[in-house]
């Protein structure tokens, strides 16, 4: 069926990091105007291949083909010349620059060095619309956008590059529901113009949505490739990438009410502009999601509860009212998991170990003085809990996959001497069978009393591992109920449209 | 009372089916794992593909293998500091070869080291400020204003520890203003403590009239510090040698040092994990003003005076000395042990040059060329290690 070469042929890639062999011979090829998923557990090379792709990494050994002639893809610059440009997993985009001089870093419109910005501005505005949306516009700051707006902003950089090759690493990560049906028209798009499509996700359902052929990593080898994506069962995507069955199950949740003590209750809490007059409650041993669009006001409102934010109105924990700042809250049990792990709650050149202990410190110290085998046997533990791999406490966490850096930020405050857990998008990046651990862990601790505030994109998340559900939306909450009385399109509908039961 | 469930009813378990166990014994093929009764009883196909299970293990072996042999002596001397030693015997050797019958004399390495006390102490402080992503310029002026208000006749007056007392409190003081600044004024750390460095020079000339103040009798004890040795080093150089030891105690074992990490590294990060990053920043500043004080005692010993000219440029030698030591000017990343290589092989250069009767400017010249090349070798093996 395909006579003419295929626009992308990698070959017995291999990738060595100092310690880890990230790729050890991949194989990949993808055609024209197909979208190829890539899919792998946390830490299995996905990254690594298409950063070795973007010209970012040089590989130790294999041959690239584009379009049958066999390339050096030595710098980003090159790989782009060359057609493939790419959206990665971790934002970078500079955060002082506006929107349209991030989209044309490198390539601005312009001659003779002179910059003639009301081209980029109006180039930005086609591509905003053509992702859908206008409202970003170009001479915005992106420090002060979304993470959300942030994906389109890299996306739209992708677009304005003339590709026969898109990558895309976890593009969907940062979006919500109807972002990513956003996403895939752009896409449908693409692929329809005879552009290919590199696609990483986590999200198995999106793969069989999108998806043409899939190709299967693990532990930096190719264990299969050239699966049909619509046909391929589940479970033996699954079973290929983890070598192991995983049950996408979550933990057995309380089947009463909670009666227990009211950890956190809130009156009235307005943030100017986003949140407005938002009252609930979250008791001891609960589980409460907050569901609702990226934007609608749910990292908002946790922040707030936090004390990371200011806002009016009356947060009580513990039946004590809360000072602003996080210091006091966090002395007084809080802790929160932020959206953007690299930008919020990562310190890169540290060590794994160092990360994770971090907001605890005060509890292996005695007078200030670290008690480091203590501080150390804790981080173990915690990194095996949760599978971080690699495993070693020593590692700078910046040289880990996203999923495992993820893990990271989660495991530094999964520990029990905290009263309310607040988790923005705990499992952004994290892989299936990772997954179904750590809703383990977030259940055993609310169990033994924690009460738990989670925000998540994915409404079946929040449906499966909530006990109760508060429905948010343009920053007001518009529904609460128990979980089990709601489902997923009720839910979606209700984000949506503001259609109350 | 509780029962197992999934969003949707074909990715539901049997109640009690084990989710992931990550600590399922590793070498079960797949075919053996999905064969396990409580997995959920789907029939695992076999794919002649898959590896065996036990494969991360192997990548993960090999991940540890370089990180077994990295035990925490290796990394204390990790490859920049190897480098760093390299450079100070490099100059040893010169020093052998151009003057061999001073440079290796008792006597001249003890000036070294005397020479290198002030500084170093300053040094101390400045590495904890620029880990924690801030500057201090007034450090050369803090000191100068120190020795000047504890060498004023009412303060002599008192004696020697009061006037010891004296330096510490207008050096820690200072230093509060400037973190005061910095952190709660949200002022650039650059413009607070340059304001800084221009007004305490200003108060110290006005004070001392411009004049140099001597140490009075009576109060000998502090010039003591400089003529008494113990096992051939003078006292200075011990008092030196606490703070270093003191500064390397808080930076690697204590909470304190650990968040000054955290503040540099990552601010935003550092606040979320609930750490109060602007009283940090205040302490950071206070902390470089307190080393300051130390170091106007270590001045007065040495010269017997107290001077409004004390310590020009000394802030350039400490910045230049931190940075040379490894530590990255944005904050986040650094070593006290790297900055005092870093120091003595500026001190060793000064000396050399002295020695060999060269000319003041070429030492300046020299020394340029050894920030750039310092900066630039760390940058290469920064970039090799990623
Ligand atoms: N710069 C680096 N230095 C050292 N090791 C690295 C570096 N980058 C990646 N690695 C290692 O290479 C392996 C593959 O990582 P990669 O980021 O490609 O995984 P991934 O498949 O993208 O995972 P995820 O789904 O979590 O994003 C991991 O073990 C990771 O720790
Ligand atoms: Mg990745």
């Amino acid at each position: 069926m395909v006579a003419d070469p295929p626009l992308l042929l990698m070959r017995g890639i291999v990738k060595q990091f100092p310690g880890v062999r990230a790729l050890d011979g991949v194989d990949l090829e993808v055609r024209r105007g197909e979208v190829h998923c890539l899919l792998g557990q946390n830490g299995a090379g996905k990254s690594t291949l298409i950063k070795i792709l973007a010209g970012a990494h040089q590989p130790d050994e294999g041959v690239i083909t584009l379009d049958g002639e066999e390339v050096r893809l030595v710098t980003p610059t090159a790989a782009i010349k060359l057609g493939v440009s790419t959206i990665y997993q971790e934002l970078d985009l500079v955060d002082g620059l506006s929107v349209a001089e991030n989209i044309f870093l490198g390539h601005e419109p312009g001659r003779l060095g002179f910059i003639r910005q009301s081209d980029a501005n109006r180039a930005t505005r086609d591509l905003m619309t053509r992702l859908g949306h206008p409202e970003i516009r170009p001479t915005t700051e992106v420090g002060r956008l979304s993470p959300a707006a942030k994906q389109v902003v890299s996306m739209a950089r992708a677009l304005s590059h003339d590709t026969r090759l898109i990558i895309m690493d976890e593009p969907s990560a940062a979006l919500a529901h109807d972002e990513v049906a956003n996403l895939f028209r752009i896409v449908r798009e693409l692929t329809a113009q005879g552009v290919a499509v590199v696609y990483i996700s986590h999200r198995l359902e999106e793969i069989r949505e999108i998806g043409d052929r899939v190709t299967v990593l693990k532990d930096g080898r190719t264990v299969a490739v050239g699966l049909p994506a619509k046909e391929t069962p589940t479970s033996e995507v699954v079973s290929l990438m983890t070598g192991r069955t995983v049950e996408y199950v979550f933990p057995p949740r309380r089947t009463e009410p909670a009666t227990g003590p009211e950890v956190l209750r809130v009156e009235g809490l307005t943030v100017p502009g986003v949140v407005a007059d938002v009252s609930f409650v979250v008791r001891a041993g609960e589980i409460v999601g907050l569901a609702g669009l990226v934007g609608s006001g749910r990292s908002e409102i946790i922040e707030a509860v936090y004390g990371a934010r200011r806002s009016s109105g009356k947060i009580v924990l513990e039946g004590r009212p809360v000072r602003r700042g996080t210091a006091d809250t966090v002395r007084r049990g809080m802790g929160l998991a932020p959206e953007e792990r690299k930008a919020q709650a990562l310190l890169l050149d540290q060590s794994v170990a160092h990360n994770i202990t971090l907001a605890g410190l005060g509890r292996y110290a005695r007078f200030g003085w670290i008690d480091r085998r203590r501080e150390a046997a804790e981080a173990r533990t915690l990194i095996e809990t949760l599978d971080i791999r690699p495993g070693d406490p020593d590692r700078p966490v910046k040289t880990l996959s996203g999923g495992n850096q993820q893990k990271a930020v989660l495991a530094r405050w999964l520990v029990d001497d905290r009263k309310l857990l607040l988790l923005d998008e705990p499992t952004r990046g994290v892989d299936v069978g990772a997954r179904a651990e750590l809703y383990a862990v977030i259940r055993k601790l609310a169990d033994q009393g924690i009460g738990v505030l989670l925000v998540s994109s994915e409404v079946p998340e929040v449906l499966g591992l909530a006990d109760r559900v508060l429905v948010v939306r343009e920053g007001r909450i518009i529904h609460q109920s128990a979980a089990d009385d709601l489902d997923e399109h009720q839910v979606l509908d209700m984000i949506m449209e503001g259609s109350a039961l | 009372m509780t029962e197992a469930r999934g969003p949707k009813a074909h990715e539901r378990s049997p109640a009690g089916a084990e989710p992931v166990d990550p600590a399922r014994p590793a070498d079960q093929t797949p075919a053996e794992a999905s064969g396990t009764p409580s997995a959920g009883g789907h029939p695992q196909a076999e794919t002649p593909d898959a590896p065996p299970a036990d494969e991360h293990l192997r990548v993960e072996s090999q991940a540890r293998k370089p990180a077994a042999s990295q035990g925490p002596l290796a990394r204390f001397g990790q490859a920049r500091h190897l480098g760093l030693v390299a450079a100070l015997v490099l100059l040893a050797i010169v020093g052998l070869i151009t003057q061999p019958d001073s440079f290796a004399t008792a006597s001249n390495l003890v000036n070294i080291l005397s020479l290198a006390s002030t500084i170093g102490v300053i040094t101390v402080g400045m590495t904890f400020v620029i880990i924690g992503g801030g500057i201090d310029l007034s450090v050369g002026a803090l000191m100068a204003l120190a020795s000047v208000w504890a060498t004023t006749l009412a303060t002599q007056s008192y004696g020697p520890f009061v006037m010891i007392l004296c330096a510490l409190l207008v050096g820690a003081g200072a230093g509060l203003v400037n973190g005061f600044l910095i952190s709660y004024g949200r002022m650039v750390p650059f413009i607070a403590t340059l304001a800084m460095l221009v007004a305490a020079r200003g108060l110290a000339q006005r004070m001392s009239d411009r004049k140099t103040q001597l140490i009075q009798q009576g109060n000998e004890l502090i010039v003591e510090l400089s003529t008494t040795r113990v096992l051939g080093l003078p006292v200075l150089v011990y008092i030196f040698a606490l703070v270093v030891a003191v500064g390397w105690v808080l930076l690697n074992r204590t909470t304190f040092g650990r968040r000054t990490y955290a503040v540099g590294g990552n601010p935003e990060a550092a606040r979320l994990a609930g750490i109060d990053v602007r009283r940090h920043t205040l302490l950071l500043y206070a902390l470089s003003g307190l080393c300051c004080g130390i170091a106007a005692v270590l001045i007065m010993a040495r010269t017997t005076t107290g001077s409004s000219t004390h310590g020009d440029l000394y802030e350039l030698d400490a910045i230049a000395a931190v940075i040379i030591g490894g530590t990255l000017l944005t904050g986040g990343r650094g070593t006290i042990i790297g900055s005092i290589l870093g120091l003595l092989i500026f001190t060793v250069i000064t000396n050399l040059f002295i020695l060999n009767g060269l000319n003041t400017s070429d030492q300046l010249i020299a020394k340029g060329l050894i920030i750039v090349v310092a900066v630039l070798l760390q940058r290469r093996s920064l970039e090799s290690r990623t």
